[in-house]
């Protein structure tokens, strides 16, 4: 607060990214046809450099900055490094989709970088508009990518469907962060916490704010019953889109829960965890059935996203740090899994034939083993078998729910986790217990397929050692 | 030691993936070296190993994962080292029993099986409890492999419906693991052995255990997973499936139902007798009728698995009692996995060379084996008298243990238990005179040509084991007393808080 270039100083990362994804923007448009290239691998500079310097302003404290509308904290550095890296990872998968299709233009890059922007905003906003700034820019870019395949009638019905149903869900969120400001006179995380804190006596209004938050909060996240869009939305963008969607806006969903509901309405934690009891039992039943039904495997995962985000909110409502620290760890896993699953289909898809139903994984195990193989470790570990590292995601949530005697609730998820095994092995079945119909062989830059190689074997590698990222996810939230 | 041998047969898996791509002949004897050399450091463990005493051996003990505690913990006891040594045998037998399998994904077929030894391998050593869960569960994903890529017409369902059945039993493993964490403070078996719970709270422990490993072994009810896995997996998943994967329930029972509920086991024993001994009679009625080899052998699987929870949960009847009865119905159960291990492995190796002939596991396609196949028709039969348990085999020895002890738990557990000498004699014999003896059944069946020598090999080594096991099976009971002591002292107390 002493000086605005310390607040400056202090968002440097944002202030950097914003300046490169402006730079990038009007460069690429005097570059002609290297201009795609230009932002694409300026883009992964931009994205190395954030993440460095993020890295290296790590801190053990809180600090604020703009009058503490910005907050310097673990889990803001933590959020942003991880989102980061995810965005250079889709890009890479992303480009050689781009290019086989011809959509490769240098736009895809700048509003995932701006998007980007808005997820490090959440992760630091320490005030409802921050808040709500930072989402909105993460919307409007992802509403703007869906329809990147601009003649695609799918992408445009998938994208109105999102940016109608994304709309309602930012009024919600609005109108119950505006009747809290009503009942307490702030807009700041920090004092509307301190203001419940010493409130006596509960009052309707103040309930019936928080369920417009977590109606908004649940309709971002995906969760039952406010999830309709997911699937269309999955299904009808174009799959490098998807995957962008299928990553970034789950962390940056989690890191608004968090500061939303833990660090401004702790006070509230019996309300909420009985709003979200309903909401994750829902998500994770009718996630994981629903995905059996599914032919099309970008639906399929869809709603096998909307089961993990039921396992993330678990590990929310259990309102302890162990529960954050569980939830988070779950978020990364499930970001890694996600973007190396949506990975594959993108690379088989950008081989130039259709990968959007499940049939047409048919024989891959043969046509093409080793991502095959990258596949089959992700569908594991999406089910939670050992061996993977998605195991110790649902062990950990699992550990968490029963720490806080919930345990019908555990024994309700994993018995729902069983089903879900269900539809992954179906994905299994197809790749190596069918034979191909035609054989697909994967050509490509070299830097998509390592990193996704990469990608798939940390599932087993942080397996074998997960210590690391386990301790700096409870190190983060304590 | 342990780690080698849970490690060098992963290790040798994953290089025989790239090694199937370079060359077929290659692949075949890396798998072979990798499984011989993992039974050599498993035989050496024996020399090390000190029976007298009941404590784990050959212990490791590294942590592994801070944020829950747990420990890369591993040791062996008298109840262990058996268990092992039929893994790494039944391999070696597997391996070359798979040497001419298609080579289209031949790598990948000798990678699923190294895998899966090392992975049961670590079952049996593994002294913490989300180790034990990690390599429990972990088995499933080369087993559903390996009956999904290699496996009959009908695989998919078999392998979805065993991946799913297991999955499911062993999910409730993990909350009662969790459980007794957050009560115990620690994963490690030994420590949750002596930590006491409330009676409600072992009677859920217990159940949850129950569920998984009666999956497993697998008990009536939940037994229905296994004919269907056995039908369609390629012979040596059927044979590693009856031979290793089923003993891991009846393991489970005696590390974690027995010691950690021991008060709600005494209690709830007689639903685990009803249930075993529904299994032998009833299961082998139903083996009967059967009209596929490989399902009738399941069946009978299931119903000699019966012995194994029998003499297991029979000894609660026994405790009062001044004799040893009690450790000899868990010696015998003991018996009883070795011994099934060894005839079941045989038998369905038998049905193998059968159908690479002539492609049925039909009992009606067969019918004057011997006619064309003396020498194998010997084995078979051989393994029939086994498997009805016939006094000098090894079959004999564990049923004989299991139904003395339980005569003198109560005589009709005996009698009932006992009516399986005719049951099994019946649907084995039955098998044996319609495939093997009478008139060749077709000309495909007279054109048969004898075993080849890798067949004659495997048939014979098991041959072996069984005849030494009926004839001499003092060092196998040796070597598992003082644990089986061990295991009695801790279910006898009543271990209640």
């Amino acid at each position: 607060m002493e000086s605005l270039g310390a607040d400056v100083m202090l968002a440097l990362p944002e202030v950097i990214l914003l300046g490169a994804a402006s730079t990038v923007l009007v460069l690429s448009l005097y570059a002609g046809r290297a201009g795609e290239a230009l932002a694409f691998w300026s883009s992964l500079a931009v994205l190395g450099a954030v993440a460095v310097l993020v890295g290296f302003t790590t801190t053990p404290q809180e600090t604020f900055a703009f009058g503490s509308l910005y907050i310097h904290d673990p889990l803001a550095v933590a959020v942003k490094l991880f989102a980061c890296l995810t965005a250079a990872v889709v890009f890479m998968y992303a480009r050689p989709y781009l290019q086989q299709r011809s959509h490769a233009r240098p736009e895809f890059y700048v509003l995932g970088l701006f998007a980007t922007l808005g997820v490090l905003v959440m992760a630091s906003a320490h005030n409802f508009i921050l808040v709500y700034l930072g989402l909105e820019l993460l919307s409007l870019c992802l509403y703007a990518l869906v329809v990147f395949e601009r003649d695609s009638s799918d992408a445009s019905e998938a994208a109105i469907k999102y940016f109608v149903l994304g709309a309602i869900a930012s009024g919600m969120l609005l109108y119950g962060m505006s009747i809290l400001y009503g009942l307490t006179g702030s807009l700041d995380l920090a004092e509307i916490s301190a203001h419940l804190g010493s409130r006596t006596t509960d009052s309707i209004a103040l309930v019936f704010a928080l369920a417009f938050i977590v109606v908004g909060l649940a309709f971002k996240f995906g969760a039952v019953p406010f999830h309709m869009w997911v699937p269309d939305v999955y299904h009808g963008a174009p799959t490098a889109v998807t995957l962008f969607i299928a990553t970034m806006p789950k962390l940056a969903a989690f890191v608004m829960t968090i500061r939303l509901l833990s660090n401004g309405l702790q006070e509230l934690l019996t309300d909420w965890q009985q709003m979200l009891v309903v909401v994750t039992v829902l998500s994770v039943i009718f996630g994981n059935v629903i995905a059996i039904a599914q032919s099309n495997i970008k639906r399929m995962l869809a709603y096998s996203a909307i089961s993990h985000i039921g396992f993330i909110l678990l590990g929310i409502l259990s309102g302890s740090d162990f529960g954050y620290a569980a939830a988070l760890f779950y978020t990364v896993i499930y970001v890694l899994m996600a973007a190396g699953a949506f990975g594959v289909l993108v690379l088989f898809a950008s081989q130039g034939r259709s990968m959007d139903r499940l049939v047409d994984l048919k024989g891959l195990g043969k046509s093409s083993p080793w991502f095959a193989l990258i596949m089959l470790l992700l569908m594991f570990s999406m089910a939670g078998v050992p061996l993977t590292v998605g195991f110790y995601a649902k062990l950990y949530i699992l550990q968490s729910l029963v720490q806080d005697g919930m345990l019908w609730l555990a024994i309700l998820a994993i018995v729902m986790s069983v089903i879900g095994a269900f539809y992954y092995l179906r994905v299994v079945k197809y790749m190596y217990f069918d034979e191909p119909d035609e054989q697909l062989h994967v050509r490509g830059p070299g830097l998509a397929q390592a990193a996704l190689s990469v990608n798939g074997l940390l599932v087993i590698v942080l397996f074998v050692f997960p210590n690391t990222l386990l301790d700096y996810c409870v190190r983060v939230l304590n | 030691m342990l780690s080698l041998l849970i490690w060098l047969p992963i290790a040798g898996g994953l290089l025989a993936i790239p090694a199937g791509r370079v060359s077929v002949h290659a692949v075949r004897w890396l798998a072979l070296l990798v499984a011989v050399a993992t039974f050599l450091a498993s035989i050496s463990l024996l020399f090390g190993f000190d029976a007298k005493q009941h404590a784990m051996q050959f212990s490791e003990h590294v942590p592994w994962i801070r944020a829950f505690d747990v420990y890369y913990s591993l040791g062996v006891d008298g109840i262990s080292v058996p268990l092992i040594l039929l893994t790494t045998v039944i391999t070696v037998l597997v391996v070359i029993a798979g040497w001419e399998i298609a080579p289209g994904r031949i790598g990948e077929y000798f990678a699923a099986f190294l895998v899966l030894e090392g992975l049961m391998i670590g079952v049996f050593c593994a002294l913490d409890a989300v180790l034990f869960y990690v390599f429990f569960e972990g088995m499933l994903i080369p087993m559903f492999l390996i009956i999904g890529i290699w496996g009959g017409p009908r695989r998919v369902y078999a392998t979805v419906k065993f991946f799913l059945y297991t999955f499911f039993g062993s999910i409730f493993l993990l909350v009662a693991l969790v459980y007794l964490y957050l009560q115990a403070g620690t994963f490690e078996i030994a420590q949750l052995q002596q930590f006491h719970l409330t009676a409600r709270e072992q009677y859920l422990v217990f159940l949850a255990f129950l569920i998984a490993f009666a999956v497993k072994i697998p008990m009536w009810p939940v037994h229905t997973w296994l004919p269907d896995a056995h039908v369609e997996a390629p012979t040596g998943g059927s044979v590693v499936l009856a031979a290793i994967l089923l003993k891991v329930g009846g393991y489970g029972f005696l590390r974690f139902s027995l010691p950690m509920a021991s008060y709600a086991s005494s209690k709830l024993a007689i639903v685990i007798i009803a249930a075993s001994l529904i299994a032998i009679v009833y299961i082998g009625l139903v083996a009967l009728v059967q009209r596929d080899m490989k399902k009738l052998i399941a069946y009978s699987s299931i119903a000699h698995m019966g012995f194994v929870t029998l003499g297991f949960f029979v000894i609660f009847a026994l405790f009062n009692r001044a004799d040893a009865s009690a450790a000899m119905a868990v010696q015998g159960g003991m018996v009883q996995m070795i011994s099934h291990g060894f005839i079941s492995g045989a038998m369905f190796l038998c049905v193998g060379v059968l159908y690479d002939r002539i492609h049925s596991r039909q009992i009606a396609d067969y019918g004057g084996v011997v006619h064309s196949m003396p020498i194998f028709a010997t084995f078979f039969v051989i393994f029939a008298m086994a498997n009805v348990g016939l006094p000098g085999t090894s079959g004999f020895v564990g049923e004989l243990m299991v139904i003395l002890a339980s005569f003198k738990a109560n005589v009709w557990y005996a009698v009932l238990a006992a009516l399986t000498l005719v049951v099994g004699a019946a649907y084995t014999l039955w098998m044996i005179k319609r495939v093997v003896f009478g008139a060749p059944g077709n000309e495909r069946v007279a054109a048969m040509t004898d075993l080849n020598g890798r067949e004659f090999f495997c048939l014979l080594v098991l041959t072996l084991l069984v005849l030494w096991l009926g004839l001499w099976p003092a060092p196998l009971i040796e070597l598992m007393d003082a644990s089986v002591g061990h295991l009695l002292q801790q279910s006898q107390l009543v271990n209640l808080r």
